[in-house]
C-alpha cells in the first residue's frame, strides 16, 4: 500500500517539477474539454462569436447597411440564408456584424465592471476601518436598483444616440460594480489574514503594492468567473436597452435593435425577422453561461451562488 | 421578535435614502440641466429658460434641491412630469394595477411551474425527465423575456391566429378579456423567474436527500411522497425563497421590457417613455420607486424566513 501510494506521490512530485506554466495550462484546458463537456460546448459558441466578430467582414456575404429596394421582406433561400429585412438588407450579415457590436459591449462593460469592482473588494478588504464601511454600504445602494431600472437611469442621464455607445457601457457597467466588489471583498477577507501578506508588510512594501502585486493575484479566480459570468449578462442588458431603444442606435447592426421595430410591426409576413436574432442573443448567453459555470466548478468549487 | 422587525425597517431607512441619493446624483449628470437640454436647439428666450429654472428650483444649491425633493417624496409628492403636466402620483396610480397584476401572475405562475417540476429532477436525478427539466431552466436563463413574448405572440398567431387585445381591460369589468391580454406576458417574464426557482429547488433537494434524517425518515418506512414534501423540502425552500427574492430585480427588469412587447400601458411602459421625452422628474420618481420595491421585498423576504423556518430567531 504505502509503495503504491509512495510511487503516486513521486509521480505527481516528478510531473510537478517538470511542468512549465504553459504544460500546466495546456494540461488545465485539456483537463477541463474532457471533463465538463457543457463547459467545452459553452467554450465552442464562444470561439465561434469571437470568430465571427473577428472575420465578420470575411464571413458576411452582403454589406450589412446595404439597403436594396427590390429585395424587401425576401424569406431565407440560397441566396439570403435569413432572408432580408423591410430595407432589403441581408439578415445573416446584419447578424454576423452584430456579434461585433454584442461582443465589443458585453466585453468592455464586463470587464471594466469587473475591474472596478475587484479594486474597490480588495481596497475594501485590505484597507477596512471606515474606507471598507463607506465601500459597502454604498455597494449596497447599487445593489438595491434592479439592474435594468439603473441602466436606464444611467443612459437617460448621460443621454443616448448614434454616436454614443460609450453612454451604453457606462450603463451596462455601473450595475456590475457592486456586485464583483461583494465577491471579490469577501474572498479578499481571507487572503489578507495570509503571512505572507505580513511578510510582505514586513519588508516593507507600501500598501499599493501589496493589493495588486499580493492579494489581487489570489483572488483572481472569482474575478475571472464573475466575468464571464457577467459576459451573459452584459450582453442580454445591451440587448434589452437596445430593444427599448436606449441602447444602440441604427445603422449599427445589433441583436436587440433587430428585434425593435421591423422584427416586431412584419412579425406575421417575415418571422425569420423576429426569429434569427433571438436565437443569436440565446445562443451567445447560453454559450457564455454554461463556460462561466463549467469554469467555477473547476477553478473554485466553493464559489457556488455568485 | 418585534425589535428585530423594528430594527430591520429602521436599517432599510439609510438605504432607501442612499438610493435616493444616488438617483438624485445620476439625474444631475445630465450635462447642462435638464431645462437647457429641453430647449437645445430652439430659439427660446434666456428669460424663460430661467423662469422654468426657478420654477423647477434649479437654480437653487444642490443641497436645498435635494432636501426639498426629499421633503414632498415624505407627503408622497413626487412631483409633476415635464412632459404630461399631470401629477407624477396620478400617472403612476392609473398604471399600478396592470404593472402589479402583471407581476402577481408572473410570480405565482413561475413558482407554481418551478417547485414541483424541481422536485421532480431531484428525485429523478440523471433520468430524461431531469435533462428535460434542466435544459428547459437553461434556456430560461439565456433568452431574453421580450423575445419570448415575441415568440408567444408569433406562435399563437400561426397556430391559432389569435393574438391578445391591445385594449386594457380591468380584471373586475371582463376577467376573461383582462387574462387573455396577460397570459403571454406574465409567461414571458416569468420564464426566467422559473428556471432559476427551479435551478435551485432541484439543487438544495438533491443536498437535502442525502440528509441522515432523510435516510430516517425512509428507514422508519414512511411513503417516499411524505419523505420529500415533509422532510426534505421544508428544509430545502429557504435557499429557494432566497433567489426568488434576489431575482425578483429581473422581474420588474422583465416588466420593464415585456410591456413594451406587448403594449401594455404599465409603469415600465411609463419609465421608457419617460426617457424618451427626457421627463426627469418622472424618470427620477419611478427610478426611486421600483427600486424602493425591490428593497422592500427584500425585506419582507426575510421576515418570511422567521415565519418559514421557527429554528431561526433574529434577536
Amino acid at each position: 500500500m504505502t509503495a503504491v501510494s509512495s510511487d503516486a506521490e513521486e509521480l505527481a512530485r516528478k510531473r510537478y517539477l517538470e511542468s512549465t506554466p504553459r504544460r500546466r495550462f495546456v494540461r488545465f484546458w485539456r483537463e477541463f474539454i474532457r471533463r465538463r463537456p457543457l463547459g467545452a460546448f459553452g467554450l465552442l459558441l464562444m470561439i465561434v462569436m469571437i470568430f465571427s466578430a473577428i472575420f465578420a467582414d470575411r464571413i458576411a456575404p452582403y454589406d450589412p447597411t446595404a439597403l436594396s429596394f427590390k429585395d424587401l421582406l425576401l424569406p431565407p433561400s440560397a441566396d439570403h440564408l435569413m432572408g432580408t429585412d423591410n430595407f432589403g438588407r441581408d439578415v445573416f450579415s446584419r447578424l454576423v456584424y452584430g456579434s461585433r457590436t454584442a461582443l465589443l459591449l458585453g466585453f468592455t462593460s464586463s470587464i471594466v465592471g469587473c475591474t472596478f469592482g475587484l479594486a474597490l473588494g480588495i481596497i475594501g478588504a485590505y484597507v477596512g476601518g471606515l474606507t471598507d464601511q463607506l465601500i459597502q454600504r454604498l455597494m449596497d445602494v447599487l445593489i438595491s436598483f434592479p439592474l435594468i431600472v439603473i441602466a436606464i437611469a444611467v443612459v437617460a442621464a448621460l443621454g443616448t444616440g448614434e454616436d454614443k455607445i460609450g453612454n451604453v457601457i457606462a450603463a451596462i457597467t455601473v450595475p456590475i460594480i457592486p456586485r464583483v466588489a461583494r465577491v471579490v471583498r469577501s474572498s479578499a477577507l481571507s487572503v489578507v489574514q495570509m503571512p505572507y501578506i505580513e511578510a510582505a508588510r514586513s519588508v516593507g512594501s507600501g500598501a499599493v503594492r501589496i493589493m495588486f502585486r499580493h492579494v489581487a493575484p489570489n483572488v483572481f479566480a472569482p474575478y475571472l468567473i464573475m466575468m464571464t459570468a457577467f459576459l451573459g449578462q452584459a450582453i442580454l442588458l445591451e440587448a434589452s436597452l437596445s430593444f427599448l431603444g436606449l441602447g444602440v442606435f441604427e445603422p449599427t447592426p445589433s441583436w436587440g435593435l433587430m428585434l425593435r421595430g421591423a422584427g416586431m410591426q412584419f412579425l406575421e409576413r417575415a418571422p425569420w425577422l423576429a426569429i434569427a436574432p433571438g436565437v443569436a442573443i440565446s445562443l451567445a448567453v447560453f454559450g457564455f453561461n454554461l463556460f462561466g459555470d463549467s469554469l467555477r466548478d473547476a477553478l473554485d468549487p466553493r464559489l457556488r451562488t455568485a | 421578535m418585534r425589535r428585530y422587525v423594528v430594527g430591520r425597517l429602521l436599517l432599510m431607512i439609510p438605504t432607501l435614502v442612499g438610493v435616493a441619493v444616488i438617483t438624485f446624483v445620476v439625474m444631475r449628470l445630465v450635462p447642462g440641466d435638464i431645462v437647457a437640454l429641453r430647449y437645445a436647439g430652439s430659439n427660446v428666450p434666456q428669460d424663460i429658460i430661467d423662469k422654468e429654472r426657478a420654477l423647477l428650483g434649479l437654480d437653487k444649491p444642490m443641497v436645498e434641491q435635494f432636501l426639498s425633493w426629499m421633503g414632498s417624496l415624505a407627503h408622497l409628492d413626487f412631483g409633476q412630469s415635464l412632459w404630461t403636466g399631470n401629477s407624477i402620483m396620478d400617472e403612476v396610480w392609473v398604471r399600478l394595477p396592470l404593472t402589479l397584476e402583471l407581476a402577481v401572475i408572473a410570480s405565482a405562475l413561475a413558482v407554481v411551474i418551478a417547485i414541483p417540476l424541481g422536485i421532480v429532477a431531484a428525485v429523478k436525478q440523471d433520468s430524461w425527465i431531469d435533462y428535460a427539466i434542466r435544459i428547459f431552466s437553461v434556456g430560461g436563463l439565456a433568452m431574453p423575456s421580450f423575445w419570448i413574448g415575441i415568440m408567444l405572440v408569433l406562435g399563437t398567431l400561426t397556430f391559432f391566429g389569435w393574438a391578445p387585445p391591445l385594449v386594457y381591460t380591468s380584471f373586475f369589468d371582463d376577467p376573461v378579456a383582462n387574462l387573455s391580454q396577460l397570459v403571454l406576458p406574465a409567461i414571458s417574464v416569468g420564464y426566467r423567474y422559473s428556471a432559476v426557482s427551479m435551478r435551485m429547488t432541484r439543487s438544495t433537494l438533491l443536498d437535502v436527500l442525502r440528509e441522515d434524517y432523510v435516510r430516517t425518515a425512509r428507514a422508519k418506512g414512511l411513503r417516499d411522497t411524505i419523505v420529500v414534501v415533509r422532510h426534505a423540502l421544508r428544509n430545502a425552500l429557504l435557499p429557494v425563497i432566497t433567489v426568488v427574492s434576489l431575482e425578483f430585480a429581473f422581474l420588474i427588469g422583465g416588466l420593464v421590457v415585456t410591456e413594451q412587447v406587448f403594449n401594455l400601458n404599465g409603469i415600465g411602459k411609463l419609465l421608457v417613455d419617460a426617457v424618451a421625452h427626457r421627463d426627469y422628474p418622472l424618470i427620477q420618481a419611478l427610478v426611486l420607486l421600483l427600486s424602493a420595491v425591490f428593497v422592500l421585498v427584500n425585506f419582507a423576504v426575510d421576515m418570511l424566513y422567521v415565519v418559514l423556518d421557527p429554528r431561526i430567531r433574529y434577536s
